[in-house]
């Protein structure tokens, strides 16, 4: 790789950084506005116009907080872990495309990497992020974290399991890793339908959406943070940044859940495309920044109407129906494909 | 060509330094931009304004233990579905009976688990399986 590339793509990573990073900041603000809309509040509203400068204020009110570093802490582990959340998070994205290939100067905009085993990347980094989590519960020395880390350990690997086999019937029918080839799998239409995975693929795609949300530990999964019961879970001792670190890893989590959900089963950025040039160019960005939206409003919708889980139902759930199903899934789809190929 | 196909993979290492920096960057400015007033009752490990009792580090459920190793067994399984599913399209009806029969077997060790009640969280800890 020559020079001038390498440095164009870190220019490219910086941009994408700061945009993802941005989308994290008012994920949290378009959450605490729709849930307060849903709680008949009126969330944020003082900071700017809707509190739309609210993720700024709270990014530098963390940054100048007391950084407090409880006494019985074990120094490194305790340091290290909001770091290895973080970067596990922002690294999982780095094989998301965003839209069609677009190469200025040999460098494709938007996608960072184009690995051909870009599912498998994803599945494997956001299970290091398991790490940083129950590093946190192990190191703070509070009950409090340890049995929020415990738990959301055990809870992340039980529905890690459900979502990677909901994941092989998207494989079977699209027949590679990579993620733009599977995007690109659901190009056109049956008759009035688009080609998306979610049609042929519906139990997958429920199975996938809960053990993702059970995955990124959101309600009505987050029993590693239940407030009622373990105050904030395993990071009860964080403070200042490296509470938000933890923040910022769990809403980068949600965002590439959501952008998986999108490539695999909701067709990408495939989506009418129309008019003059520029804006064939721009719709496939649109298409797909509307699918990931309306994930992210069903997050937060689901957060606002469901209680949250017990915890043995919450492993029940995961290993009993699940998994089972999740199973089923695979061994339907393999044969209808079998016999379709045949 | 091997050598692209490793050249596929600077940008994810180009990543990694750009997102470690940014996490290590995040750490020394709160520990520099922050006040410090600390005090003992500030650095006691939080348990509801209560003194803390005992070590944190206490022994925990062997549940979550066993949880780990059938998830590793399980994971372990699920990542040989992986390119069969890939190159499923070739192996057609072959690969299907092939693959049934070690979903069989999976199911089969998986019926097993849960009969002996491992994925049963409420079951007491005094069971056979410790």
């Amino acid at each position: 790789m020559s020079l001038p590339i390498l440095i164009f793509t870190l220019a490219k990573i910086v941009v994408i950084l700061l945009v993802l990073l941005t989308v994290v900041a008012y994920a949290v603000w378009f959450e605490r506005k729709l849930v307060a809309r849903i709680q008949s509040r009126w969330g944020p509203t003082r900071v700017g116009p809707h509190g739309l400068l609210q993720p700024l204020a709270d990014a530098i009110k963390l940054l100048t907080k007391e950084d407090i570093t409880p006494s019985g802490v074990f120094g490194l582990v305790y340091l290290l872990a909001p770091a290895l959340s973080l970067i596990t998070a922002l690294l999982a994205f780095s094989v998301i495309p965003f839209g069609p290939v677009t190469e200025v100067g040999g460098v494709d905009l938007f996608q960072i990497a184009d690995l051909d085993i870009g599912l498998l990347f994803i599945l494997s980094i956001s299970s290091m992020g398991v790490y940083g989590i129950v590093l946190a519960g192990w190191s703070s020395n509070s009950k409090y974290s340890l049995l929020g880390g415990l738990r959301s350990s055990a809870q992340m690997i039980s529905y890690e399991l459900a979502a990677g086999l909901s994941l092989v019937g998207v494989l079977l029918l699209s027949g590679s890793l990579n993620l733009r080839e599977i995007v690109n799998a659901q190009t056109g239409v049956w008759g009035i339908i688009p080609r998306w995975n979610v049609f042929p693929q519906f139990i997958g795609f429920f199975c996938f959406l809960t053990a993702a949300i059970a995955e990124t530990n959101r309600l009505p999964f987050d029993l590693p943070e239940a407030e009622t019961e373990l105050v904030a879970g395993y990071h009860t001792e964080y403070s200042s940044m490296k509470f938000a670190m933890f923040f910022m890893a769990e809403y980068t989590n949600m965002l590439t859940v959501s952008c998986l959900a999108t490539l695999l089963f909701f067709g990408g950025w495939h989506g009418p495309t129309f008019g003059p040039a520029v804006l064939q160019a721009i719709l496939p960005l649109f298409w797909f920044s509307l699918k990931v939206l309306c994930f992210l409003f069903l997050y937060v919708w689901i957060r606002g109407t469901l209680p949250r889980f017990r915890y043995d139902q919450l492993m029940a759930f995961g290993w009993k129906v699940l998994v089972p199903v999740a199973l089923g899934n695979l061994v339907l789809t393999s044969f209808i494909v079998a016999l379709w190929s045949a | 060509m091997p050598n692209s196909y490793f050249q596929n993979y600077i940008p994810v290492l180009v990543m990694l330094g750009v997102v470690a920096f940014l996490a290590g960057a995040m750490l020394v400015l709160s520990y520099l931009l922050g006040q410090r007033r600390p005090s003992r009752e500030k650095l006691a490990p939080y348990e509801c304004g209560i003194t803390p009792t005992g070590d944190a580090r206490q022994r925990f459920s062997v549940k979550f233990y066993l949880v780990a190793m059938v998830f590793i067994l399980f994971d372990v399984e699920v990542i040989f579905l992986y390119p069969w599913a890939v190159i499923f399209r070739e192996l057609k009806l072959f690969g299907f009976v092939e693959m049934l029969l070690f979903i069989l077997l999976v199911a089969a060790g998986f019926a097993y688990l849960w009969k002996k009640g491992i994925l049963d969280w409420t079951k007491s800890d005094s069971g056979e399986f410790g």
